[in-house]
């Protein structure tokens, strides 16, 4: 693959519509619950624990079954295969058995003819519960030792013997809280049966493939019976990789026990109940540095609550490891992750899997330093960044050879006029007595290709019709991050057609098999150079035919707009696909991809996990009312790299999304457990993500230009899905610094948890003011 | 796709019957619209869904036995619908309209969003409302439109093409109910200013795209300036609303159930002489919730929203009377002359979607410890005016609260309007909201104060919380602290110890009790500053 200079690509690299606006506009864009029913379909509701933990000792569904339109109870013991959904480790179940372990966990499902009979009948089924004893918090957790998985140790250097002869050090702790993910579209499947013991499953899942194993495995049946599709979801941001299993599963189980399509729609509450979110973390820290702020060592517990299965939860705390760390070089460090097991629901990925807590954790150990020193953060993170002088290793032992975040940030100090901004926030400060402002930077260094090399695989499958209209298809699935787009102009350019030649088809399991999931901001880049390869294929042959009919050689044939050329020879390329078709080539190819040179040892955390990473910097400036602790963001500038931009409006749009749930993350959006553990914000009336107004009024947002990536990904672009998000960070470390402006002592830590709702941010007022 | 004038009513299909006219009987029974069969809950099963049209329905008037309206232009609809259905419920599965999409069955995420029209003094008014808690009934004599209504053949309307234009969707679930927020905004041609905009779409929820190139794509259209297709055929719309609202009430028989929606006083007292159980539904904006929410069936509803006395409101010198079914969107200009402070409530108060339908009334009788309104009402001193089947009557707010979630509401009792006076001149009045997030939050705690000044001292404070406790209450013994006193540091320090007093708040997802306390003794330190004229800014 060649790189072409930007000026000769007529369709990668421009700012094409996301294919689906005309539908999504118009409401035409068919998301699963819009698909007109089969005859004789029937719906399903969920029975859930309302224990945290509790045997079930028998369930009596006599009056469920008795009401109108109620047509079967299923229970862990109708399943025909294996009980199990995990993604990595195995024994999930989908339905409870004889013990449900967190409130919510389904136990048995009402099938009935309509939606409504269904969750009716559902509030109907009695169950005999005997409550267990149930662990729910993270002391309870680490004292007893509850893991889903084995803890991770990455041990770099000798942290003990640094801190020991560190100049100076500081302990600190911070909470993290989770957050939800709430994609607009609930999680849905609707499983059809068919002849033979096949199964056809639309699900809203990021993983097509995940859920065909896994409806295979419930039913007992082989993977080639199960057929999986997806054409879009409404939003999936992690919490369709491995959740939409559970209810595809459950549907497939249902249909197989009814002989009918089943439809299992969650609604809003039972999605935030029953499935999983971000991991809240709790991270103890211990640093030593010098009078720089320079690290010398770094030693650091995360502890994360996984819920009541493993579900993602260690490669999840993986990433959080390799990302404590952020662009910093730190001669020595031990990092521990504890991967607790508790009575509540399974955590799962969401968009940065584990790195942003990771990162904010290691933020937090920067921005404790500059206050203790009395130093401007950005001063203390010049005397760490990952350098050539003083090193460029992490402490996974990666070598970063592409490290750009120290440009990036200084090139933002300029660009957004961050002194003189301070100068004048320091004035406002000094004039307000009730309002306090701040602004604060942050750079993000992101690691691209999934943690396990395995799973950095994709595949493509190409057809070129006699009218030389094309399908584009691939094993990514689309959730509005505009990878239909994306693979549909890499297609576009290759062939030199239009994009209106271009039609993206619904990913399906039948079409390409064995994919990874669209996760770890890898759709582009996997599915992007598996369709390209696909399509040079069918090019090839293509150009073979026209070299023959113009005695010409094959490499001298070009594709542009929409004609195949050589010298004075031109022919559109409809007719050439027509003439290919008559001279029995074919015009159908499919195209693989696995991301070269990357290795790593889950045993030792060490290797080279990562094709190349991702970088970008924000600049924050907050407003806080010190009678409430409210607060607004004012204004954000961001510089972000996406090296060569497939499409800069699509980009720029996972920037500012990315941005934006970040600082949701980070501020407004709470989960709120009770003793129970019972969540009690399960629904958009209670749990609060950004709202228009609450995106900066003022947001300028830069793609960083003329930046090719180095490796040779897809047209040198990057991966764009994850990283934005964690510069949400900046507006967090910018309410810390606005708290500070409240300090009595300048040099005060900040007791500021994550997320800073008004509370915590009026109590952290409190504390520094005494 | 607008419809056209020739286009042919559908329907038929499942739980939704084509009728055209009511079928009467001689009266029987004492009520307005008693039926022989209907008790509240109705016997669904005792019906075959072919026995419909032959429903022995009896009434000593004329009504209008299903719900007419118009969808998506001038296609007239009229369907008996069950009284709990749903407009969006309706729509996707009855109608297979699906781009009005289910988000949270709650009035909060917007994904729902639809525009419903209804004629006003020979216009039209244009308000974005959630279809997922909307009841059918609610849209008779309206018009009905949703984002399958708006392009004109392959052209798309203005508000989406630029949605299109700027990028403005990603994963597209949301989009149609932005879509037809902002096509509420560009009917209202309101102008292109970016809090407007925000307040256009403060009631949707977008995950995806961080919200700019919507609010980018909100000026564009709104800079327009153009009009659209619905522009020409508004005569005719506002002339077939005018005439369903001319005809018979609505009085919507199911095997489910019935919805009536009487238009004088009589006929509300008749109908709650019949039908002790029925729910009165003003917006229904908390009612819908017990069907969407806690999936319990409403069988016998009785709407507020065809009484014209009861959505009066009535601008005097020294009071404004908001009749108990006016909407919030209605009473935003009135309640704006009171003071700037009660609009920017009004505005936070849940969203444009949710003030198009909810009333305040219902506000009031809903009885939530945290309120909206029932802070500022208290502090303004408003007067409740309560009339039913137990005669008229009229009680301070003061005394309409008797415990949680209780009022002195008996049973044939209703809210007949509220009387809210006016701050005198030089009076002063304040309302504050304390939420996670600015836009459609309830609040953790929601505080109103107003006295009246002489010289530099205080004078009938009334102070009144939301929040704290379990109505929405005077703080009494804070009042006490101030009044007769100057606002001075002393006076302050003595108000927030008797805060503390006053209120023991309870700590809940929402905010701890000591957060609780803290900011509304907070609020004090604001009032103080605003009292004394002195910029909020300013250090003391």
């Amino acid at each position: 693959m060649s790189v072409v200079p930007d000026e000769a690509r007529s369709v990668v690299g421009k700012s094409h519509a996301h294919d689906s606006a005309r539908q999504h506009v118009t409401g035409a864009a068919v998301y699963l619950d819009d698909m007109a029913e089969a005859a004789g379909a029937l719906h399903a509701a969920l029975v859930k624990s309302p224990h945290a933990h509790a045997r079930i000792r028998g369930i009596d569904a006599a009056r469920a079954l008795g009401q109108p339109g109620v047509v079967a109870l299923v229970v862990a013991a109708d399943i025909p295969g294996v009980n199990d959904v995990g993604p990595i480790l195995h024994g999930e179940p989908a339905l409870a058995v004889d013990v449900a372990d967190y409130v919510g966990c389904p136990v048995a499902v009402v099938v009935a003819e309509t939606h409504e009979a269904a969750r009716r009948a559902a509030d109907l089924v009695d169950v005999d519960w005997e409550p267990l004893p149930a662990v729910l918090g993270y002391e309870d957790a680490i004292a007893a030792q509850s893991y889903v998985a084995a803890p991770q140790h990455l041990l770099y250097g000798d942290a003990a013997a640094a801190l020991a002869a560190a100049p100076l050090t500081l302990k600190g702790a911070l909470d993290i809280g989770g957050q939800d993910h709430f994609y607009l579209e609930t999680h849905i499947a609707v499983a059809t049966p068919h002849e033979g013991g096949q199964m056809h499953v639309w699900t809203s899942s990021q993983h097509p493939t995940e859920v065909q194993k896994h409806v295979a495995l419930v039913l007992g049946a082989p993977q080639a019976a199960v057929t999986v599709e997806v054409r879009r979801m409404g939003g999936g941001f992690g919490g369709k990789e491995s959740q939409p299993t559970i209810v595809a599963a459950i549907a497939a189980v249902c249909a197989r026990k009814t002989q009918r399509p089943v439809k299992l729609r969650l609604d809003r509450d039972d999605d935030m109940i029953v499935t999983g979110k971000r991991h809240d973390f709790r991270v103890e820290w211990e640093a030593g540095f010098d009078h720089d702020g320079a690290l010398s060592a770094l030693r650091m517990q995360l502890a994360a609550r996984g819920g009541n299965v493993a579900d993602l939860t260690p490669a999840v705390m993986t990433r959080a490891i390799c990302h404590a760390t952020n662009c910093y070089y730190v001669p020595n460090v031990d990092l521990l992750g504890l991967s607790l097991k508790t009575n509540t629901v399974s955590n799962t990925a969401f968009r940065g899997f584990g790195g942003p807590q990771g990162m904010i954790a290691g933020e937090t150990v920067i921005d404790s330093i500059a206050r203790h020193l009395g130093k401007d953060r950005d001063a203390v993170r010049r005397a760490n960044y990952l350098s050539a002088e003083r090193g460029l290793q992490t402490p996974y032992e990666q070598t970063v050879s592409d490290m750009i975040a120290a440009d990036l940030m200084a090139r933002l100090e300029i660009d957004a006029d961050l002194p003189a901004r301070q100068q004048a926030i320091a004035a406002f400060n000094a004039a307000n007595r009730v309002k306090k402002r701040a602004l604060a930077t942050v750079p993000v260094m992101f690691g691209i290709s999934f943690n396990m090399p395995s799973l950095n695989q994709g595949g493509a499958l190409v057809h070129v019709y006699t009218d030389g209209s094309i399908q584009a298809n691939h094993g990514g699935t689309e959730m509005g991050q505009g990878l239909y787009t994306k693979v549909a102009q890499v297609v576009a350019e290759t062939f030199g057609v239009p994009m209106t030649f271009v039609m993206p088809t619904s990913t399906r399991t039948d079409k390409v098999p064995n994919t990874s999931a669209t996760a770890a901001s890898s759709g582009s880049d996997l599915n992007g150079a598996a369709a390209r390869r696909a399509a040079l294929t069918i090019r090839g042959r293509m150009a073979d035919v026209a070299a023959e009919l113009w005695g010409v050689s094959a490499d001298a044939v070009t594709f542009r707009d929409g004609e195949v050329s050589s010298g004075n020879h031109v022919m559109p390329f409809a007719e050439l696909a027509n003439r290919s078709w008559l001279k029995r080539v074919s015009l159908s190819a499919a195209g693989f991809y696995a991301t070269p040179d990357i290795h790593w040892d889950q045993t030792t955390l060490k290797g080279h996990p990562f094709y190349y990473f991702a970088y970008g910097a924000a600049a924050s400036e907050v407003e806080i009312d010190t009678l409430t602790g409210e607060t607004r963001c004012l204004r954000t500038d961001i510089i972000h790299d996406c090296g060569a931009s497939l499409n800069p409006a699509i980009d720029l749009g996972q920037i500012e999304g990315g941005f934006v749930q970040g600082m949701g993350w980070l501020t407004m959006e709470e989960l709120y457990w009770d003793g129970d553990g019972r969540l009690r914000t399960h629904a958009p009336s209670t749990y609060k993500i950004p709202g228009s107004r609450d995106a900066p009024p003022d947001f300028r947002v830069h793609l960083l230009e003329n930046a090719p990536n180095r490796q040779e990904t897809i047209f040198r672009s990057k991966a764009v899905g994850e990283p934005p998000l964690m510069l949400g960070m900046s507006v967090w470390l910018a309410i810390r610094d606005a708290v500070a402006a409240c300090a009595a002592n300048p040099r005060a830590q900040i007791p500021l948890d994550a997320p800073a709702t008004p509370e915590r941010i009026l109590k952290a007022i409190e504390a520094v003011r005494a | 796709m607008l419809s056209s004038p020739s286009a042919a009513p559908r329907g038929g299909r499942a739980f939704f019957y084509e009728t055209t006219a009511p079928k009467r009987t001689p009266a029987h029974g004492p009520g307005w619209n008693a039926s022989c069969t209907l008790s509240a809950r109705p016997r669904r099963a005792a019906l075959a869904k072919d026995d419909i049209l032959a429903y022995p329905v009896l009434m000593t008037s004329p009504t209008s036995s299903a719900v007419r309206f118009l969808l998506n232009g001038l296609a007239p609809v009229s369907v008996a619908a069950p009284p709990d259905m749903t407009v969006l419920q309706w729509l996707r599965t009855r109608r297979r309209l699906t781009g009005t999409k289910e988000g949270c069955a709650e009035g909060d995420c917007g994904a729902c969003t639809v525009v419903v029209a209804q004629a006003r003094d020979g216009a039209l008014e244009w308000r974005p409302v959630n279809a997922c808690i909307m009841m059918m009934g609610q849209l008779h004599g309206r018009l009905l439109v949703t984002v399958e209504g708006l392009a004109d053949g392959e052209a798309l309307h203005p508000v989406q093409s630029a949605m299109v234009e700027r990028h403005a969707s990603q994963c597209g679930f949301c989009t149609p109910g932005f879509v037809m927020a902002l096509f509420a905004a560009f009917r209202s041609r309101e102008a292109p200013q970016t809090e407007t905009i925000h307040d256009s779409i403060a009631g949707n929820l977008c995950r995806c795209t961080g919200y700019r190139p919507i609010v980018d794509a909100a000026h564009d259209a709104l800079s327009g300036g153009a009009g659209d297709a619905y522009s020409a055929l508004e005569p005719q719309i506002v002339a077939a609303l005018e005439d369903i609202c001319a005809g018979p009430d609505l009085a919507c028989v199911t095997p489910e159930g019935r919805f009536l929606a009487p238009s004088t006083r009589e006929a509300l007292h008749a109908a709650l002489r019949d039908d002790p159980g029925a729910r009165l539904i003003g917006g229904g904006t908390d009612l819908a919730l017990e069907v969407t929410k806690r999936h319990a069936r409403l069988p016998s509803l009785i709407s507020l929203g065809a009484l014209p006395h009861l959505a009066r409101i009535e601008v005097r010198d020294h009071e404004i009377v908001a009749g108990a079914a006016a909407t919030y969107a209605d009473l935003l200009p009135a309640l704006t002359l009171i003071d700037e402070s009660l609009a920017i409530l009004l505005r936070r108060l849940g969203s444009r979607q949710i003030r198009s339908l909810g009333a305040i009334g219902g506000n009031l009788a809903n009885a939530s410890p945290i309120g909206d309104t029932p802070p500022a009402l208290l502090a303004l001193g408003a007067r409740v005016r309560i009339d039913g089947l137990n005669g008229p009557r009229e009680v301070s707010l003061d005394d309409f609260y008797v415990g949680y979630r209780r009022t002195v509401l008996q049973p044939g009792d209703y809210i007949e309007s509220v009387a809210i006076p006016r701050p005198r001149p030089g009076a002063f009045f304040r309302v504050d909201k304390i939420s996670r997030r600015f836009d459609q939050d309830i609040s953790a705690v929601c505080a109103a104060i107003s006295f009246e000044r002489e010289g530099a001292r205080i004078l009938a404070p009334r102070v009144a919380f939301g929040g704290m406790a379990a109505t929405p209450a005077r703080a009494r013994r804070t009042e006490e602290a101030l009044a007769g006193a100057t606002f001075s540091n002393e006076t302050l320090a003595k108000a927030k110890a008797a805060m503390a007093e006053d209120f023991a708040p309870i700590s809940d997802f929402r905010a701890s009790a000591g957060y609780r306390l803290r900011t509304a003794q907070n609020l004090l330190e604001r009032w103080r500053l605003l009292a004394l004229g002195a910029d909020m800014e300013a250090a003391e």
